[in-house]
Order: structure tokens, then sequence, then C-alpha cells
């Protein structure tokens, strides 16, 4: 086993893939700064930059893939996925139905998401459940080291268009860059445990679909992706002091989603609170109700997630955003306690 | 057509003392995220700012403090602004990149290239409500090559709007920097797409009211858009904090966590051939040398310093003018700061 930081261990799974698969090449907005470590050992054929470009460089690797590459395609922060929307959401998504599912685009898109740093609602959001509102696409958001590098890898044997997220607040590399700029002056809340762990020595892939029960509780199902499985068991910590007992599922992907393991967990503690940093409506929170509903349990239920726009100000973002407070008030109202 | 060096002196100047107290504030911890400063680009802004009138509109991108400044927005509503405080000019929500002022008819945007359709649109209305203005879209070079940018001034083209595109180019995108060829074109792409455009040097505030004005006579005139490009140098790199200009200051402490997993990345057995790596070696190296020339310690870049030069002959008036902004940005900070001061 080795330690690894959440970006690292996402890169070295990359770097692993890469040596095996050579129609693997890599590319997106300042890549020779932000991937320089696969840059020297890869060459400038397989990693390179790209001018400020989303909606030619993201359809171009959806293209690239169709015609056989296996393109890692990255962009600043998926905020900036607006700008690219029509390469995703009417050509990647739709690629495999309309060629009758004789043809597909087995492209990654890595996406840097997520607040609680202070840089306003453009730069901040989430979007994997709008993202994932599209059929077609796979939406993975790993909350830990080992996920990111074992995702990674899913990833890329994946055959379609998968976006993958990095929470800011969990990669080494990014909240340098967007939030601190090597400043010790300001202080965020981090989920130490996702941003630092121990990781295979050799990268195996965590199918995509596959949840992770992080933590078992009779009481109460608590479901997450992200930031917010760590925010989730800060909570069910904090609960376990009043004698309540919360189970947390990472669901690790959004879609595809790990219907078996929420509808098993739930259907046992009959009381569900979805952590979602995405927007709470029309979103991944709403479908997990609809979820359990569909299959006929009967459910107690709450979601804590963001309902605005994700202000600038540290004060009001970390109201916005899932806090342990907000996750432990909506708990005990989902319990009567 | 002569212009009054001394009032453009006094824009660029209060906008530069201003955001050298942003900056401070920002290492001090009392303003979050990223901040992208104009400083460096003062002239291009003080020059198109100060030929606009009542009732024109801006488009403004992640750099919209100086325009701000320059157009009259109260300097500590600003402030309050960007220290998140409910009573800034955005209630605190906006933040640097996301500064809006109704009554000034101005937005600004975080998406790169995001302020063409912008100027585009505000254009477009001012055809029908404002009948002899103009929007001004301020981007950088690196938005040339969004679509969007380029569909706009399509449109504006096509449409025969009263807009002007200011291209404010250091050179860099984000932290690619850009072939130097690059500028040429820019303009050629303008011209090929129906604008009238116009070349100056961003450092000098005059040569850039000269261009400034033959650009914005012939958009106010009904003549169809046009597109302004000028040269800078960004005096913090991208964004306060941007690791090669760190690298450049304080190389012993900040290239060891660079070239540690670098050197051990393209050392690894398994990989591309060593010509290969090289190639990919020669390119890091290259970007961080490109930075490792600090642009605040070269004077040409400065456009504020450069246009004092300019006025040194009269030191009193100088003297005088440069007391009294001193003081204005100094009760701006009183006034801004009230409770926040530890």
């Amino acid at each position: 086993m080795r330690k690894m930081h959440y970006t690292q261990a996402a890169d070295d799974a990359l770097a692993q893939a890469m040596l095996a698969d050579p129609n693997i090449i890599v590319f997106g907005e300042d890549i020779p700064l932000l991937r320089r470590n696969l840059l020297v050992r890869f060459g400038t054929k397989r990693v390179f930059g790209t001018p400020i470009s989303e909606s030619a460089f993201v359809a171009a690797g959806v293209a690239a893939a169709m015609a056989g590459m296996r393109p890692v395609v990255e962009v600043y922060m998926v905020d900036f996925l607006g700008v690219a929307m029509d390469a995703l959401l009417n050509h990647a998504a739709k690629l495999a139905d309309f060629s009758g599912g004789k043809w597909n685009a087995p492209l990654v898109l890595r996406a840097p998401c997520g607040g609680g740093y202070g840089d306003g609602g453009q730069h901040e959001q989430s979007l994997s459940g709008w993202l994932a509102h599209i059929p077609g696409l796979a939406v993975v958001v790993p909350s830990t080291p080992a996920d990111a590098g074992g995702l990674m890898l899913a990833a890329l044997e994946y055959d379609g268009p998968v976006i993958f997220m990095e929470h800011k607040l969990l990669s080494e590399s990014w909240l340098e860059f967007m939030g601190s700029g090597g400043r010790s002056t300001v202080e965020y809340d981090l989920p130490q445990a996702g941003r630092l762990g121990t990781v295979p020595d050799k990268w195996s892939p965590i199918r995509l679909g596959s949840a992770h029960s992080v933590k078992a509780g009779t009481d109460l199902t608590i479901i997450s992706v992200g930031v917010g499985v760590h925010r989730s068991l800060e909570a069910a910590e904090s609960l376990s002091g009043d004698g309540i007992s919360a189970g947390v599922i990472d669901l690790r992907s959004v879609s595809p989603l790990d219907e078996g393991t929420i509808i098993e967990a739930v259907s046992q503690t009959g009381n569900m609170l979805v952590v979602d940093e995405d927007y709470e409506r029309f979103g991944l929170s709403g479908e997990l109700a609809a979820l359990v509903l569909e299959a006929g349990i009967k459910v107690n239920y709450g979601r804590v997630c963001t309902q605005t726009t994700i202000p600038y100000a540290r004060h009001l973002e970390d109201q916005t955003l899932p806090n342990v407070t907000r996750i432990c008030e909506v708990a005990r109202s989902i319990l009567g306690v | 057509m002569s212009f009054n060096l001394w009032s453009l002196y006094a824009l660029m100047l209060k906008s530069r003392l201003f955001e050298e107290a942003v900056a401070q504030l920002w290492q001090d911890g009392l303003i979050s995220g990223e901040m992208h400063l104009g400083t460096g680009e003062e002239a291009i802004v003080a020059a198109v700012i100060s030929q606009l009138v009542e009732g024109d509109a801006m488009a403004l991108d992640h750099r919209g403090t100086p325009p701000l400044i320059m157009r009259g927005v109260d300097p500590v509503l600003i402030l309050r602004e960007l220290l998140g405080q409910p009573d800034g000019l955005c209630g605190g929500m906006g933040g640097h990149m996301h500064m809006f002022s109704k009554a000034h008819l101005t937005a600004s945007s975080g998406i790169v290239g995001a302020s063409g359709p912008t100027g585009v649109g505000f254009a477009l209305a001012a055809q029908y409500l404002r009948p002899g203005t103009i929007s001004v879209a301020f981007f950088g070079e690196g938005s040339t090559n969004q679509g969007m940018m380029m569909e706009s001034m399509n449109l504006a083209a096509t449409w025969q709007l009263p807009v002007l595109f200011v291209c404010k180019d250091d050179q860099w995108a984000i932290t690619t920097p850009v072939d130097a060829r690059h500028r040429a074109a820019l303009t050629d792409r303008a011209s090929s797409l129906g604008l009238t455009a116009f070349d100056a040097d961003g450092r000098d505030v005059l040569q850039v009211c000269e261009a400034a004005n033959q650009a914005i006579q012939h958009t106010r005139s009904g003549r169809g858009p046009a597109f302004l490009h000028a040269n800078c140098a960004h005096l913090e790199g991208h964004f306060l904090g941007y690791q090669m200009i760190r690298v450049a200051r304080d190389p012993l402490k900040e290239i060891p966590p660079i070239a540690l997993p670098l050197a051990k990345s393209f050392l690894q057995p398994s990989g591309a051939k060593f010509s290969d790596r090289l190639e990919g070696l020669k390119d890091v190296l290259n970007a961080i040398l490109e930075t490792m020339r600090d642009p605040r310690n070269d004077p040409v870049n400065d456009p504020v310093k450069l246009t004092r030069s300019q006025l040194s002959s009269d030191r009193q008036s100088l003297d005088r003018l440069e007391a009294a902004i001193q003081s204005e940005i100094e009760a701006v900070l009183e006034a801004s700061l009230r409770e926040l001061r530890l």
C-alpha cells in the first residue's frame, strides 16, 4: 500500500492506464502545467494543452473517441462545461443510441467541481445531477484518493463518455491553484480523509455504479457523494453521541446509480437522508426519493443540498453548502427526535 | 486629437493604488478565492473609458475592478464587495469576477469569452433605447479562441452594431503562452469578420487613446463594430498567487515541490521513449523559464510608471495629484475596513 493525495492518485491510475493503452491521450486547458508530471513521462504527443476553446476541444475529444482514441479531456471547472455542453448533450450522450448501439465515444472528461473556498457561484458548482440527467453520460464523483484512482481506471475502461469530477476541497493541486495561491492566511473546512489516503500498489478498476457502504447504521441511511460523504460521516459521528445510529453510503457515481445498495439500506432503516452539494431541485436528492418510492419502500425522507446560487462571501457560502449542522438538524427531524 | 495626460494618469493611478490595496487584503486572507488584478492593463482601460459618455454600456471579463473604478463606481462599494460584505456592490454575492452595476450598464463574467455576446446584446438594446451610445466589451487574447467571441464579432458585423471589442493581449491564455504571431492574426481575424480593426501599444496610454478615439468614433457614428487590439503585461501573471510567479520570486521555497515529483516522473522506467520525454520536459521548463522573468521587474511593462515619467517635468503638480489620490484611496480603505480592522 502507498499513501497518495487525491489528484495524485487519479493521475497515477491514469499513468498506469496510459502504459497499457497507447491510445490514451490527455489534453485540455493548461495541461502542460497541470499535468506536467504526465507530460515529462509520456511526452508531448500524448499530453498537450489546448486554447481556451471548450466547445471545440471537448467536441473534438468526443469525435476522437469515436474514431478509436481514448481521450482524457480536461476543462478548468465543471462550470465551464456550459460553454461545451452541446458536445456532451447532443453528441457524446446520443451516439450509442443514434447508432443503434453500434458506436460509442469512450471519452473521459475531467472536471474539477465544488465550493467551499470563496470563488463565487460561477466557479463552485457541482452539476453532477445536471449532467447525470442526460441519458448516455456517466458521472463519477470520487471522495477519496483510493476511489479517485480506481474510478479513473474504470472510467478509462468504460464504453461511453464519463464525466470525472474532482472536488476542489479534496484535490491538493486544485485548492492550491484556485483557493490559497500559496497563502497561509485562509482556512478551509477540509475533509482530510478524502485528501490523503492509502491506495493500492497496483490500481484495479472500481466498477462504475458500485456504491460503497462507508459506515453501517440501523436508524438512518445517509446517502452522498464527494465531499458530502465526509460531511455525512462527521454528522453521523455527532449523531451517535445522541444514540442515533446513522449509516453512510458513498454512491461514488451518480450515473450509473447503484440502485440495489440504496434500496437495501433504506428498506432496513426506513429513514433516508440525501446530502448533495449539487442543487436541490430536480437533481440527485429527488431522484433517490423517486427510486425508493418506486421500489415501494415506506420511508421518512429528508435532504441537505445547495438551494441557491453559491454566494461569494465565505460566511454566506458556508451556510449555503451542506454542512454538518444542517445534516444533523435534518437527520433529527426525519427521526422525529 | 489631444488627450489630457493628467486626468488619464489620475484614473490609472487610482485603479493601481486600489488594486495594490486589494492585493494586500487578499494576501492577508480578507479576500477569498482567486484574484485576477488588472494591474498592467490600466492604460488600455483608461484610454477607452475616458472616451465613453453617459449611457454607454460595458461588458467586462474577470478583471473588472479597473473598469468599474474608472467608470465611477464607488470604490467603497467595490471593496466591500470583495470583502464579502452585505453592503458591497452586489451584497457580497458576486465577488471580483461577478460584479454588476445596473446604473452603469456594466456586467462582468468569469467565463472566458462571455463579454463578447454581452457586448453585442448591450449594443443591440442601445440601438432601440439609447441611440448614439455604444457598448464596449473588454477581454483577453485567450478568449478570442472561444467560439462565442468569434460568433459575437460576426453577429456585430452582420447587424452593424455600435460595439467596440477591446482585446487586452498579454500573450498568455491563463498559464499557456501564445505564439507571438498571434497578435497580427487577431486584427486580421477581426477584419476578416468585417470589423474595423485598430492596433496600439497598450502600455502607452496616449497611443491607445488615439486608436480608441478612432475606433469609438467609427462605431458610434453607425459604421459598424470596431476591434481594438492592445498588448500589455499582467504584472501579477494570470492571478495573485500564480505558482510560476511565486517560483520566480521565491525559487528556493517554490521549486522543490514542483521539481521533485517532476524528476521522479521523468525518470520512471516505463513510459515514452527518451526523446519524447525530453520534448515534454522542455515544454515544462520553457513555461517556467518564461515566467521566471518577473514582469514587474521590467518598467517598460508598467503603464502607470510610463505615464508618470511623461509628467515628471512638472514635479509639483505630480506630487499634488499623487498625494490627493493616495489620500482618496486611504479614505476608501478606512471606510471599507471599518469593523474588519483588528
